[in-house]
């Protein structure tokens, strides 16, 4: 894969060539090698350097990096085998979320997700990762069978957000992200929710109701696009930047209001840069917490599904005068 | 979520007029809808809905509350809620300073008000949101007064009506949070269904992006007023998205029961009536 550099990426960009023109010599001097040596510290340095100073408007790019990777790439890389539930049986078969029977090593799981596409084709027939309201009754149908039959779901968020046009309107857009959050959060099986790459508001929460609820680490979950956020502030997405700074939407500030669980941790220079890896911590992630949420009776399960997001929120309560933080 | 600021200045305008009572231009007022001048008087002893077109013009959480409840019946609860400023979220002026303002211009804490009421000698549990404070959107204190008020109605097993209007969905402000608020109230309503709980939601001009995406859209009944702007995208995300026209009635009362999500459209008038008769059906 040719590597696409983000405009602030340029330094590393540059240190790579440097490498790369090194590696390519013929022969090998013991003098060479020590260059190459010293090149690949300085590559890795300035990459953390650069990566531990991202702004929330440099990790939007890297939540949307075009070589990032994809729920269908992990479904092939995290899972042993993946067998594809189509439909809503009602309108159609969504391209934009897709839903299925997996294997986690022996564990049997339903799991879905969003699903952008790599190329410009696969992009227009998903919508971009923008789901429809049949996309979103599919995965709650499927949800509810997984459900009967026992089986965890896992779920991976990655659109910009619920699909905005005429057709998703006639359909119900706004009734069925607000009936998958309801069945969600009784549904008497674990659920653990990651967001993958971009966490659009209403289109991402329609299927973020869960157990544990986690984020990569340079991905973002936020109420609008920083883009729509600064359309109605400033008039123009030239500010989005901007509003990206306003919006403490990052896995860290999520982290810190008690909106996440965890925070997967990204390799060096972000997912895009090593599939394999990334792939290896998120099944490790989902083996752990599958395990742990497979040994709570579906009871307490529930109850505590339920106080997770009934914590949620900051406000002020006058007489009393306290603060209710998030634990 | 998404914003619709062309709904807000229609609010805004019908706002301004109506604190302008009592100078000379505050007799008259004009209807947003077929931009009419109307005579005021007229318009609120209708329930302000306009003489001429019958355009429902924006009532106040406290006005709705009075022409829904029987007469003194209306106990508020949770009052003392107030917003905090959990980003430190500032554009043009900062989100605390937005607070208080809209706090002297509404006479409300936050865009909710809830409580318990009779109507026709019925108690319910009642939430209206405000349109008027920060377009009604839903920050962690709207979420907080409607859990707390969908919690009250389980335990005490009172029949639920949520009156919305939010042309802002989820506040911006308050970012994640205030998304969270949606999953929050919609759990709640879930454990109320469990317990058989009835749930009227009742639409009013307008209810959009998180609102009508969470407890809006989840009632066991749905009504909404006529011509209504109801939808989840605001219309400028969408014309700016597929780029084409929006058809006639799109995303109005009309348009969501013709595809059928919706149960009844009902005028102001008759409003508290039908929603007796839904408790007569339906209530315990
Ligand atoms: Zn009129």
């Amino acid at each position: 894969m040719t590597m696409d550099y983000l405009s602030f990426e340029q330094p590393i960009a540059d240190l790579q060539s440097e490498l790369d023109a090194l590696t390519k010599a013929e022969v090998t001097t013991p003098e060479l090698a020590e260059q190459i040596r010293q090149l690949r510290q300085k590559l890795t340095q300035t990459t953390r350097e650069i990566y531990d100073n991202l702004t929330p408007w440099q990790i939007v790019q890297v939540a949307r990096h075009k070589n990032r990777p994809y729920t269908t790439d992990y479904l092939a890389m995290v899972f042993r085998e993946f067998v594809e539930l189509h439909g809503d049986r009602k309108f159609g078969d969504d391209r934009a979320l897709r839903v299925g029977f997996a294997r986690l090593d022996e564990q049997k799981v339903l799991v879905l997700g969003h699903q952008k596409g790599r190329d410009f084709k696969e992009r227009s027939q998903n919508f971009f990762g923008c789901a429809h309201p049949e996309g979103y009754r599919k995965v709650m149908a499927k949800m509810k069978l997984a459900a009967k039959f026992g089986l965890p779901i896992i779920t991976f968020i990655d659109t910009p957000g619920a699909y905005p046009g005429i057709g998703a309107e006639e359909r119900g857009q706004a009734q069925v992200i607000a009936e998958n959050m309801f069945e969600m959060s009784r549904l008497p099986t674990p659920i653990i929710c990651v967001v993958i790459g971009e966490g659009g508001s209403g289109g991402a929460l329609g299927i973020g109701v869960g157990d544990r609820v986690a984020m990569l680490q340079y991905s973002y979950y936020s109420v609008i696009s920083p883009e729509g956020c600064a359309g109605i502030l400033w008039k123009s997405h030239e500010y989005a930047p901007k509003a990206a700074d306003c919006l403490k939407f990052t896995s860290k500030d999520l982290k810190g209001f008690g909106i996440v669980d965890d925070v997967i941790e990204e390799p060096l220079g972000g997912a895009h840069r090593d599939h394999q890896h990334m792939a290896a911590t998120l099944r490790s992630y989902l083996k752990k917490n599958l395990k742990e949420l497979l040994t709570v009776p579906v009871a307490t399960l529930l109850e505590r599904r339920y106080e997770k997001f009934r914590r949620m929120g900051q406000f002020l309560e006058l007489p009393a005068a306290q603060t209710t933080a998030p634990t | 979520m998404d914003q619709t600021p062309t709904t807000t200045s229609e609010i805004n305008t019908n706002n301004s007029t109506r604190k302008k009572r009592g100078v000379p231009e505050g007799t008259w007022i004009q209807c947003p809808s077929c931009k009419k001048t109307v005579f005021r008087k007229e318009v609120e002893k209708r329930l302000n809905v306009c003489t001429e077109c019958g355009f429902h013009l924006y009532v106040s959480a406290k006005q709705r509350i009075s022409q829904v409840l029987d007469e003194g019946t209306f106990e508020e609860w949770d009052a003392d809620l107030v917003s905090v400023d959990p980003l430190g979220f500032s554009d043009s002026r900062s989100y605390k300073e937005r607070l208080v303002a809209e706090q002297k211009k509404t006479g409300l804490k936050d865009a909710v008000v809830t409580g318990s009421g009779m109507i026709r000698a019925r108690r319910v549990a009642i939430g209206v949101t405000d349109s008027g404070f920060i377009m009604g959107s839903m920050g962690s204190v709207v979420g907080e007064k409607l859990t707390r008020l969908v919690e009250k109605a389980t335990e005490r097993n009172l029949p639920l009506i949520i009156i919305s209007g939010s042309g802002g969905g989820a506040r911006m402000h308050e970012g994640i949070l205030s998304l969270m608020q949606m999953a929050k109230v919609s759990a709640a309503l879930a454990k109320f269904h469990e317990a058989n709980g009835l749930f009227i939601s009742v639409l009013t001009n307008p209810t959009m992006g998180g609102v009508a995406a969470s407890f809006a859209s989840l009632g066991d009944v749905i009504l909404a007023e006529p011509r209504a702007l109801i939808g989840f995208a605001g219309p400028r995300t969408i014309k700016a998205t597929i780029r084409i026209e929006l058809p006639d009635e799109f995303q109005t009362s009309e348009f969501l029961l013709k595809h059928g999500f919706i149960d009844r459209i009902v005028h102001r008038e008759r409003l508290k009536s039908e929603i007796a008769t839904v408790i007569d059906y339906c209530g315990k």
